[in-house]
């Protein structure tokens, strides 16, 4: 306590350091003292060296951009999915925005992959000879035996229904529809845009039970699980159908 | 990874492959290895997303996969692999100097696809090029497939790795990924195909077909089902063999400012005798002795026995130390030290690079503290010549911005500042990765910049690129000059002006990347 103010007024002034050594000499003008950050763009004293031209540069300089170019145009080029519009234009019946079903564009060989990577690809219903890729766990390939058994009937009801392809697609619009409508109103968080493509336009005129097992045997991948919506949409139901 | 090649690794993968793609590769390279799970849940995208993202990585070479215990499959990202996208319009110009316009074309596929089989580049690139011959001229699939084989002779191109044939034998269930193998000697077999055809040229009714909705697609798809030749066996360009070929070319040119063109032909041919025998990161090549390169020298060199050891001489003596003498057997044994070599060029573009940033006498400077290793600061005012005012600030200039860095030696143990030496060095190693890394933070801002420029002008560049379609119609169709004129004054001259830097600048920034 008793050095505290004394301790101060000593050796004021001096520094640690041997100043000619560092190479300020006594009496030297010291810079200004930086008062604020240095500036984002200081002033370049020398000009920058020019860039390559001739004939190397100009060709390296086309492939450049037309690379650019190419890799936007090729499969491996994944656009962020289109966010679904309120209305149902009658275009998107006619112009797909994306691959089908999430799936990719392009074939990779997937013995090389590992198999978690596969993604279901469901065709469409005129399209009989799918590509079913497994890609859930063994146990719940019964129920997905099941409900393949029941869409087939179904299907094979329907088809000896109705005869013409325009009233089929008709009610598949409808039902896409129906069911989109369910899901943006219930869950939105859950809902990524592609994901509802996996909706299968071959499943039309569906009773509600069926449709709890459908979910379950579907590839949609959801947060939270699939049972999580089934109650919901049983709720949900009665209320939009007319 | 530095933060400055994270940023512009998402650049590179933005650009490249959209946004998805760059958030799953960004989140790998900064976190290491994840399951895909886990990749799923911390980036907050959809399972489906991230698959695809990962397949399409995979393809490209750019992420790797393991299968830990447990059967868990992680999946790692691989940084430098991401940067390597830079070079690939080097990499293609390379193999058109050699190869010509095809072998160009089959590197470009491969860099495109990542891994293709060969008869699928095979057709590939035949369609392409008769594309652009005349009409009625195809190209063969034999022409073709002949530079394939020399592409993968010279290790340009190489096998991947393939999934090892395993017995049905195996119990249990398969497992979650397959492990990949590839044996060395294996790498540049060609299969034995016969691919026989001839390119198609992609007639206009078939543009008709692009225009169909994408419904129709499965139909083509089922049309493949006839059974490929070369099945699993996929190619894939060789990065390194690139490099090898680069650092060639970069010491062949030194050789060649520093003495004449008949030594660097020497050193080039010594070179191109080394190019499959050493591996490439080898600090020398293999002794070659003088009667051989005298047997490979080019055809049109005829320069006697006696001249050419002379030159090996000359070159062995040279203060650089490019090639060096390893034996007197066979008329003299030579090695290229290359490790050596690409010291030395590192250091020549270090100085270059301090004489373009802060003039010739700091120039100066940088090169007498590099040859003399370590000096005080009144040695260098006294070796360079400059007076103490002018060295001592640029000294600090340099020291700043680390080129030059700080040496201290105490006298005392008590490392009291008044009573240690300070001298000034050199350290080549830690100069050049801070230059590298100062590259890719200036590659990254020229491509913030230049999507910064062509978002800001737009409007204007759709409205050029829509009045020159209009113009082209209207030519096909033979419209009349005063037609054509006011369609291009839709574009006023100011326009024209901005439209004219806007393209130099963005020339200028892709050029400087």
């Amino acid at each position: 306590m008793a050095s505290r103010g004394g301790g101060r007024g000593r050796g004021r002034g001096q520094l640690t350091f041997n100043m000619e050594a560092v190479g300020i000499g006594k009496g030297d003008a010291l810079p200004p003292p930086t008062l604020q950050p240095s500036p984002l763009f200081p002033p370049l004293e020398f000009r920058p060296v020019p860039l390559p031209s001739g004939e190397e540069g100009e060709y390296v300089l086309a492939l450049k951009q037309e690379l650019r170019g190419a890799m936007r145009q090729l499969p491996y080029f994944i656009r962020p999915a289109v966010p679904k519009r309120d209305v149902e234009r009658y275009s998107d019946k006619y112009q797909m925005s994306g691959p089908l079903d999430n799936a990719i564009d392009w074939n990779p060989d997937w013995r090389r992959l590992p198999r978690e990577l596969k993604i279901r690809v469901r065709k469409l219903q005129k399209e009989r000879t799918t590509i079913l890729l497994p890609k859930r766990p063994p146990k719940t390939t019964e129920d997905k035996e099941e409900t393949i058994q029941k869409l087939e009937t179904l299907e094979k009801k329907e088809e000896e229904v109705t005869s013409e392809e325009d009233e089929e697609k008709e009610e598949e619009e409808e039902k896409e529809e129906e069911e989109e409508e369910e899901y943006d109103e219930e869950e939105h968080e859950e809902v990524k845009g592609t994901s509802f493509h996996t909706q299968p336009p071959s499943l039309p005129l569906i009773s509600s039970g069926d449709l709890n097992s459908v979910h379950q045997g579907c590839s949609l991948q959801r947060v939270g699980g699939p049972k999580e919506i089934v109650p919901s949409k049983d709720s949900a139901i009665p209320f939009i159908c007319p | 990874m530095t933060q400055a090649e994270i940023k512009l690794c998402s650049l590179l993968l933005q650009e490249h492959f959209g946004e998805i793609v760059e958030k799953i590769g960004v989140h790998l390279i900064r976190t290491g290895s994840q399951p895909l799970r886990v990749i799923a849940h911390d980036t907050g995208t959809s399972l489906d997303q991230v698959k695809k993202a990962l397949c399409v990585l995979i393809q490209h070479n750019l992420v790797i996969y393991q299968v830990h215990k447990r059967g868990v499959v992680e999946y790692e990202a691989q940084c430098s692999r991401v940067l390597r996208m830079l070079r690939y319009p080097r990499y293609i110009y390379t193999a058109k100097t050699l190869y010509s316009d095809t072998g160009e074309l089959i590197v470009e596929e491969l860099l495109l696809n990542g891994k293709m089989t060969m008869s699928a580049v095979v057709k590939k690139v035949a369609d392409r090029l008769t594309e652009t011959m005349e009409d009625g001229k195809t190209m063969d699939y034999a022409e073709v497939s002949n530079t394939f084989v020399r592409l993968a002779d010279t290790h340009f191109v190489q096998r991947c790795p393939f999934v090892p044939a395993t017995e049905n034998s195996d119990p249990g269930p398969p497992p979650p990924a397959p492990t990949l193998v590839i044996n060395e000697k294996d790498m540049y077999l060609v299969p034995k195909l016969s691919l026989i055809g001839k390119g198609k040229r992609r007639r206009s009714s078939d543009e008709d077909a692009t225009g169909e909705p994408k419904a129709k697609r499965p139909k083509h798809t089922a049309d493949n089902k006839e059974p490929i030749p070369d099945d699993g066996i996929y190619w894939q360009a060789n990065l390194d063999r690139f490099h090898q070929h680069f650092r060639d070319q970069g010491i062949v040119s030194a050789v060649a400012n520093r003495m004449d063109q008949t030594s660097s032909e020497i050193v080039r041919t010594m070179l191109r005798m080394s190019e499959i025998t050493t591996p490439s990161n080898a600090p020398f090549t293999q002794p070659l002795s003088s009667n051989e390169i005298f047997r490979s020298l080019p055809v049109g060199y005829n320069i006697s026995k006696q001249v050419l050891d002379q030159y090996l001489t000359l070159l062995a003596d040279d203060p650089l130390e490019f090639v060096g003498k390893s034996g007197d057997s066979g008329g003299g044994m030579y090695v290229i030290n290359l490790h050596k070599a690409l010291g030395s060029l590192a250091t020549a573009t270090l100085e270059s690079v301090v004489q373009e940033r802060f003039g010739s006498r700091c120039a100066r400077i940088f090169r007498l503290v590099l040859q003399k290793k370590h000096l005080e600061q009144k040695q260098v005012e006294d070796f360079a010549m400059i007076p103490a005012k002018e060295a001592k600030d640029m000294l600090y200039k340099m020291l700043s911005e680390n080129f030059i860095s700080l040496q201290e030696i105490p006298k005392t143990p008590d490392h009291a500042p008044s009573r240690t030496f300070y001298l000034y060095t050199v350290n080549i190693l830690s100069a050049a990765r801070m230059l590298l890394h100062r590259c890719y933070k200036s590659i990254a801002n020229l491509i913030e910049r230049r999507q910064f420029e062509t978002k800001e002008n737009k409007r204007l560049l759709e409205k050029s690129q829509r009045v020159e379609a209009i113009i082209a119609s209207m030519q096909a169709t033979g419209a009349e000059e005063a037609q054509l004129q006011e369609i291009e004054e839709m574009i006023t001259a100011p326009e024209r002006q901005q439209l004219e830097t806007l393209k130099r600048n963005v020339n200028k920034s892709i050029n400087r990347m």
